[in-house]
């Protein structure tokens, strides 16, 4: 704890930056648009410059202040944290574009004007804030620190969510809110057992001292079921598709895409040690099995693109719980699989979504049956959707399939066969629903309805280019992987 | 990287680039477009001569990417790839020229030749793969860049049949891919240049080599339309007459094949393969397929969904020539894959002919066709007839070595499946041309496009097909020479499966 206090001072960058650009977007009302894409691109630079420095030099340690723990706030980069802020920074990055085009088309579009105005002040602060607050989470060496950015994540993803103000999405968002409410005050009664069993909140030590001891096998529970819920993991994902599927578009890309991943991320970090990995990481992997098969029957059914969409997301967290049995080895491999996954599944989703919801923003529904044709009128966005669709199904070239290789591989030579066929049967059941939607989308009809309005070409491309990215991961994955490596 | 390694993915980019060009093209844009088609085409077609030139002096064409720790994308130009890759630039040519003027002034277009061009990039990428992980990952693609082509016409029977499609091949690739994983678990890099690599596992992991074996040869056996995984293969007919040339002669079909013949000549061998006693079964699945197909063929009133069937029934040739296992049999097998491909276009081209310009689809309207579409209808005969595996058409060049290699290896019986399946190929071939030359005309044409100058009909769809006609004419009358597909067959079978 003999570190020197400015030793890694690049890690506070990806926290700060968009800190302090959420103020800036509040107070500076005019154009919070402008100050919005201006601290995007700073924070994916500085998000960029992270992963560089760990890559480069390993595991970097940072004290805020110089203070040391509990009373100062400890930030540690490591190569799993650089990735995930390495993908929350892309992502992100395209999200904030197509956030742009789309309040843009609105503002121009339609005569609400107030409305809309209103909606984009708030937009802007609450999107920062959560993305600083995401990065905090991910780079947070100490669990109290954790628990608080889980708590702001909550809040600004509650506040992003009722933006809409459509009745669904009160409703949907008030449920969001009490899960996560719920879920962050079993996590914190978790973290109190751990303290009193190790008289520490390091979370490095934690994970590593999990010995199976009654008070450390509560805290552990404790804390599983809270990241759960709020992960949205079978069972607890009942909150999911509504929530998600309600918002606004950048909103559902955000949420399906990075919001959950933070808690599933944390889940890992208290897992990964492997000392009960043994003998419990069973019941992760069954509940995710389940998640897989349910998320994709109930994706099946749905008659609105946008719901379809939500319960894909379903499916896919149950990838990011089904591996959890493999980690217990030292290779590394089961750990590789859960995080191509996770960085996989979060360009195509936001793909998908950004997509989904150009499709209800022009046509001004996203009714499956009646999509039918929309590829005339938007091309582009019908062809990220497509694309963001070959990653989930897991057929390559793309990130998903990437990540299933790894999974099944992983699978086969620690002798276990039914999470090997899970998988593959998960991913033609993910091939079945997303080409319930994508022929539609694709398909060659002539569309009769007239667009409502015109769509920002921003809109279009930034689906696009995270699609893309979804495909390209599938052939370079050595540099995300050597990332992973550094721990 | 010395030029031979980037020979391979010019290769491949001649084709995908302009594809992707296409897409981005507006509707109406055609002359770009068609330029841009038969640019890469044409480009393509002298790249693979250079490669193919390079391989027969000894040169050595790889290029590899690191995918994961411990896997790469290896493309390799061995002979066998080349023959494959030969087969597809050169029919792409011809169906670009004919789906030009096929698809004018149908809708969609800018897509139709985007995912043409994709199409046709997956499935050379699926000849040129040097691993079976590269395989696996070309031969995936070759799904999804189809399915768009399935669906082109979006009729409520395309896009069922684009559903069937999608079933069939998506879940033969699931049990591909259970299968490739399962065998890189067990020995790591699976490359086809490595021969006899499974060897050592024969007395640890038998079982899990004949299951694995069954897994690879379902997922492909799928694509090759092998009984009775060829159900989509009928349904998918409803696709423009383009893409069931190209579905059948070059990409689809074909690439099943091809991957029957690189599982069990490459990565298991033939040795291994008959030692685990997997030859047998094989071969009984080829025969039943070569039979119920004709059989079935024989059935249809609908002239593509006859040649369908044919397909099924003819591909399974080339399944046949490799389980028979001696290099005469092989070499009947491997070069059908060249034969049936030029024969199978050009009656595709023919088909599409009479239905675009005639609007006649059922056989038992097709009285008298011959007289308004002699040229059409006489490279059809042509292809029919080396179909049937008449003297000194391609077809017999294959069955007499099918059969050589037969009789050399014991397997007598075969030959009363080949004479069968020649006598069952006859009695559905013959009356179509019975009808077309010998028969009046009952009533007008359901349409008739006219006749355009010189030509029948417009003669960018005459053309190609009297090419294809003259060329499985002259593959079989100079069989002996040393620029025939078949010796470059003779070269493969003599460098690389002698031994066995």
């Amino acid at each position: 704890m003999n570190l020197s206090p400015d030793s890694s001072a690049w890690i506070i960058w990806p926290v700060v930056v968009p800190l302090l650009g959420a103020v800036v977007c509040f107070l500076y009302k005019k154009k919070p648009r402008l100050a919005g894409h201006f601290f995007a691109v700073v924070t994916c630079g500085t998000s960029t410059v992270l992963g560089w420095q760990v890559l480069s030099q390993g595991v970097g340690r940072h004290l805020l202040g110089g203070w040391s723990p509990p009373l100062g706030i400890s930030l540690r980069a490591d190569g799993p944290a650089a990735l995930m802020v390495m993908m929350t920074a892309v992502t992100g990055l395209g999200i904030t574009l197509y956030s742009g085009g789309y309040f843009q088309s609105r503002l121009a579009g339609d005569s609400q004007d107030h409305r809309f105005r209103a909606q984009e002040q708030s937009f802007w602060p609450l999107w920062l804030l959560l993305w600083a607050a995401l990065n905090g989470l991910f780079l947070s060496g100490d669990i109290f620190n954790i628990y608080i950015s889980l708590e702001l994540v909550a809040l600004s993803s509650v506040g992003l969510t009722v933006l809409s103000g459509k009745p669904p999405s009160l409703v949907a968002a008030m449920r969001y809110l009490l899960v996560s409410l719920l879920g962050s005050l079993t996590f914190l009664l978790g973290v109190g057992f751990f303290y009193k069993a190790h008289g520490t909140l390091e979370l490095a030590v934690i994970s590593k001292a999990l010995a199976p001891t009654p008070p450390v096998i509560m805290a552990l529970a404790l804390v599983s079921v809270g990241l759960m819920l709020k992960t949205a993991l079978f069972p607890f994902h009942f909150w999911l598709p509504p929530a998600h599927a309600n918002a606004l578009a950048p909103v559902s890309a955000i949420l399906s895409a990075l919001v959950i991943k933070g808690s599933w991320y944390l889940f890992y970090r208290f897992w990964q040690g492997g000392g009960l990995l043994a003998a419990v990481g069973i019941v992760p992997a069954l509940l995710g099995s389940v998640a897989i098969i349910w998320g994709a029957f109930q994706a099946f059914s749905q008659q609105r693109l946008k719901m379809l969409v939500a319960y894909s997301t379903v499916a896919q967290i149950g990838y990011l719980f089904v591996a959890f049995p493999l980690l217990v080895d030292s290779a590394g491999q089961g750990r590789d699989a859960l995080f191509y996954f996770a960085i996989s599944h979060s360009c195509a989703k936001a793909a998908m979504f950004l997509a989904a919801g150009t499709f209800f923003l022009q046509l001004g529904h996203d009714r499956i049956r009646d999509l039918a044709g929309v590829r005339q009128l938007l091309p582009v966005s019908s062809f990220a959707f497509a694309l963001g669709g070959v990653s989930l199904m897991g057929l390559p070239p793309s990130g998903g399939f990437i990540a299933k290789y790894l999974l099944v591989s992983k699978a086969i030579s620690q002798d276990l066969w039914w999470l090997a066929l899970i998988a593959v049967v998960g991913s033609g059941l993910t091939a079945v629903y997303v080409f319930r939607a994508v022929s539609s989308v694709l398909s060659p009809h002539l569309l009769e309805e007239r667009p409502l309005l015109v769509v920002a070409a921003s809109m279009q491309w930034s689906a696009l280019a995270l699609a893309l990215l979804a495909i390209v991961l599938g052939i370079m994955a050595p540099l995300p992987l050597a990332l992973l490596e550094v721990t | 990287m010395a030029w031979q390694n980037w020979l391979l993915l010019l290769i491949l980019l001649s084709s995908m680039v302009p594809g992707l060009i296409i897409f981005t093209l507006a509707e109406s844009n055609r002359g770009w477009r068609t330029a841009l088609n038969l640019c890469g085409a044409v480009v393509k077609m002298i790249l693979v001569l250079v490669m193919i030139i390079g391989i027969s002096q000894g040169q050595r064409f790889a290029v590899a990417l690191p995918l994961l720790p411990g896997v790469d994308l290896v493309l390799r130009a061995d002979p066998l790839s080349a023959l494959f890759v030969a087969l597809s630039s050169l029919l792409w040519l011809f169906t670009t020229l004919y789906a030009v003027a096929y698809l004018e002034d149908s809708p969609n277009r800018s897509h139709f030749f985007g995912y043409f061009s994709l199409c046709v990039t997956v499935t050379i990428g699926i000849a040129l793969a040097g691993n079976l992980l590269t395989f696996l990952f070309f031969f995936e693609m070759l799904t999804l860049t189809t399915y768009p082509l399935v669906i082109h016409r979006g009729t409520a029977e395309a896009m069922a049949a684009g559903r069937v499609y999608l079933l069939y091949t998506l879940t033969g690739g699931l049990l591909l891919f259970l299968g490739v994983v399962w065998l890189y678990v067990l020995v790591g890099e699976v490359d086809f240049s490595r021969q006899g690599l499974l060897m050592p596992l024969l007395d640890g992991h038998r079982p899990a080599l004949i299951g694995i074996f069954c897994l690879l040869i379902s997922g492909v056996g799928v694509k090759a339309a092998l009984v009775p995984l060829h159900g989509w293969l009928p349904r998918a007919m409803v696709a423009p007459a383009p893409v069931s040339a190209l579905l059948h002669a070059v990409a689809v079909v074909k690439a099943g094949a091809f991957g029957i013949m690189r599982i069990v000549l490459d990565v298991y061998g033939l040795p291994l393969t008959s030692g685990l006693g997997l030859l047998m079964p094989l071969m009984l699945v080829a025969t039943c397929t070569i039979l119920y197909g004709s059989l079935l063929a024989l059935r249809q009133d609908n002239l593509k969904r006859l040649l369908a069937y044919s397909t099924v029934s003819q591909v399974s040739y080339i399944v046949l020539g490799i389980t028979i296992g001696n290099p005469l049999a092989i070499m009947g097998g491997m070069v059908h894959l060249i034969h049936q491909g030029i024969m199978k276009i050009t009656l595709f081209f023919c088909a599409g002919n009479i239905a675009e310009t005639l609007g006649v689809h059922a056989i038992s309207r097709m009285n008298g066709v011959g007289r308004r579409l002699p040229l059409t209808m006489g490279a059809f005969t042509l292809a029919a007839m080396g179909m049937i595996g008449l003297p000194p058409l391609a077809g017999f060049v294959s069955k007499w070595y099918l059969g050589l290699g037969a009789i050399n290896q014991g397997e007598g019986w075969l030959l009363v499946v080949l004479v069968l399946s020649t006598l069952l190929n006859a009695a559905y071939f013959l009356p179509i041309i019975y009808r077309a030359w010998f028969r009046e005309q009952e009533g007008p044409w359901p349409k008739d496009s006219g006749a355009m100058g010189l030509w029948e009909c417009h003669w960018m769809l005459v053309v190609p097909p009297l090419l294809t006609a003259a060329i499985s004419l002259l593959v079989g009358l100079l069989a002996n020479s040393t620029l025939s597909p078949l010796a470059w067959v003779r070269f493969i079978v003599t460098t690389r499966y002698e031994p066995w």
